[in-house]
């Protein structure tokens, strides 16, 4: 009998030919993720657990990002519990300030086709972006694995969501996941796999793939994953195994369910304040007034991202009472836009560019909201409070239709 | 069985509720207590007993997979959390710390802030209002880790 990607990638991890949705089964990791905010938490249950040493300091990754640079006293207290922790372990892949989590675990080639991966962040379901079966944990599991490489894993149905034809012009993958978000519900996908199909997503670069990966956890999903193909092994710069390849759907799989959708339906779509799976027509609510743009975040702080900001905002400029505020997700990121021009485009139409990282996204780093502000955001999440105060509203949106907003000084579409 | 309050909160609670990011950076847990629902029921710490209830209804727990959710909650001396789902995430999270969360399609409908519940884990059964709601057992596997007292218990068990 055929199966999913998610269910193949398991199999393997465990050294055998298939398993069955709902089995619990021990995986070997092939690569953890531990992020700064965690990191005191990590290191303390690591310790309490009688633990000496990190099973294989290779397949360790520390990233510190929500908390740089500090905007507070005690981040430097984050910083510094990780660094004495890299140090006493030996651990090599230690990044301070080169960007989000999510966008270096595939960026800097941390995560292969086929890997068994956790983090300690919700949106470690990312990297399915590259065929990948990875999720977000607690810090307790993180310091078990830590301390013995290994998980238990409920082997997850899997629901197949299937996408034909071509994206109508101004609709981008965020737009995509927010209305399959709104389709499913907030949780619609939960304990499941969601496998992304069809000849729209084939079409798709890795980068807008990863938008929808990272969003998958807003509907619930334990994880997300495409295909693995010729983009994916190009974007990992890697030549493919036979068991890589292997990573596609088997037609006579078992899924819990396949949605069918086809690709000249998508519109701009936004997620209303504040839930991920209230979905609304960028043009139902054109006109509403906005106090503030965010355009950055894992879910769509890439390359691609902002030259598409910067394709609708060249030669205007961002509306008087608005403050644009654009965060590049990665260091190698604000390289690339700078070398293309796109920082120069996004600074003169007004753009307040920022250092690489989390940024305003989880309510931190420069430009969070006050009481009654309403924002327009690119990241994944709108919960009340996540970039300011419990009254601020947060709208959704995809990189191209937020900078229509910032020019208009309003909800727009692009 | 144990007699607790219940303390009821709505449909996709998400952990930003309850424990905000600005206090994760507190150093530890018994600190940031004191601010757990505090945009929902700011005086939420000081009024939950020991033994007392959270009850929720669909996808409790969503959002970020900060374990400090379940360990707010459990420091106040929370017993259990009944509800009719939870996300994944959190609901790992409460097992590998020892906090019991029981899945309920019924009772949260049914009950409201301030009544008593009594609740069986070892059978599954919760009582409120006089009515008894039969729970969903977890699987033998999460069963182990929680009545090990968690994950840490449990693997120092295994040693």
């Amino acid at each position: 009998m055929g199966q999913t990607v998610i269910e193949k990638i398991i199999a393997h991890n465990v050294g055998r030919t298939s398993v069955k949705p709902g089995e619990i089964v021990t995986a070997k990791v092939d690569r953890v993720m531990l992020d700064d905010i965690m990191m005191p938490f990590i290191v303390g249950k690591f310790q309490e657990m009688g633990f000496d040493k990190v099973w294989d300091p290779d397949k360790v990754v520390m990233i510190y990002d929500h908390l740089v640079p500090a905007s507070q006293q005690d981040d430097v207290r984050h910083y510094k519990v990780g660094d004495a922790f890299a140090k006493e372990q030996g651990l090599k892949h230690v990044h301070r300030s080169d960007g989000i989590c999510h966008q270096l675990m595939t960026e800097a080639g941390y995560v292969k086709p086929g890997d068994v991966v956790f983090g300690t962040d919700s949106h470690t379901t990312t990297y399915g972006c590259v065929g990948a079966f990875s999720t977000g944990i607690g810090y307790t599991e993180m310091a078990a694995i830590l301390g013995t490489g290994e998980l238990w894993v409920k082997v997850p149905e899997t629901i197949r969501v299937e996408i034909e034809g071509e994206l109508p012009a101004g609709v981008m993958s965020k737009d995509v996941i927010l209305r399959l978000i709104g389709d499913l519900g907030a949780d619609g996908a939960t304990y499941r796999a969601l496998e992304f199909a069809g000849s729209t997503v084939e079409h798709m670069t890795v980068a807008s793939r990863m938008t929808m990966t990272n969003m998958a956890i807003e509907a619930g999903a334990k994880c997300a994953v495409f295909a693995t193909d010729e983009k994916t092994a190009e974007y990992c710069g890697i030549r493919l195994s036979d068991f890589q390849k292997s990573l596609g759907g088997d037609a006579d799989a078992v899924y819990e369910k396949v949605l069918r959708y086809r690709a000249e339906d998508f519109v701009p779509v936004m997620a209303c304040p504040s839930q991920v799976d209230r979905i609304r027509n960028v043009s139902e609510l054109e006109g509403t007034p906005i106090d503030q743009v965010f355009i950055g975040s894992c879910t769509n702080g890439r390359l691609e991202d902002l030259a598409a900001a910067a394709e609708v905002l060249k030669g205007k400029k961002v509306s008087p009472f608005i403050r644009l505020i654009v965060t590049p997700a990665s260091r190698l990121v604000y390289e690339q836009a700078d070398r293309q021009g796109i920082l120069r485009t996004l600074v003169e139409a007004g753009a307040i560019v920022t250092h690489p990282g989390c940024g305003l996204c989880c309510g931190r780093a420069g430009g969070i909201l006050s009481d009654y502000e309403r924002v327009v955001a690119t990241n994944n999440r709108n919960f009340l409070g996540r970039m300011g105060t419990s009254k601020v509203e947060i709208y959704l949106a995809s990189p191209r239709t937020a900078a229509a907003c910032a020019v208009a000084g309003k909800i727009t579409m692009a | 069985m144990s007699v607790g309050k219940i303390f009821k909160f709505h449909n996709d609670l998400d952990t930003d509720q309850i424990i905000a990011s600005q206090y994760l950076l507190l150093p530890n847990i018994d600190e940031m207590k004191g601010h757990t629902f505090e945009s929902l029921d700011p005086d939420f710490p000081e009024k939950v007993k020991p033994g007392d209830y959270v009850v929720g209804g669909e996808n409790f727990g969503c959002g970020s997979s900060r374990e400090q959710a379940p360990s707010v909650l459990k420091a106040l001396g929370v017993r259990a959390i009944v509800a009719k789902s939870f996300a994944r995430i959190f609901y790992r999270n409460a097992i590998n710390i020892g906090l019991p969360v029981i899945v309920c399609k019924d009772l949260p409908d049914a009950v409201q802030t301030g009544d008593e519940m009594d609740l069986s884990l070892t059978e599954g059964v919760a009582v409120a209002n006089g009515v008894s709601y039969t729970c969903t057992k977890l699987p033998e596997y999460m069963q182990n880790i929680l009545s090990q007292g968690g994950l840490i218990a449990s693997l120092n068990k295994e040693d």
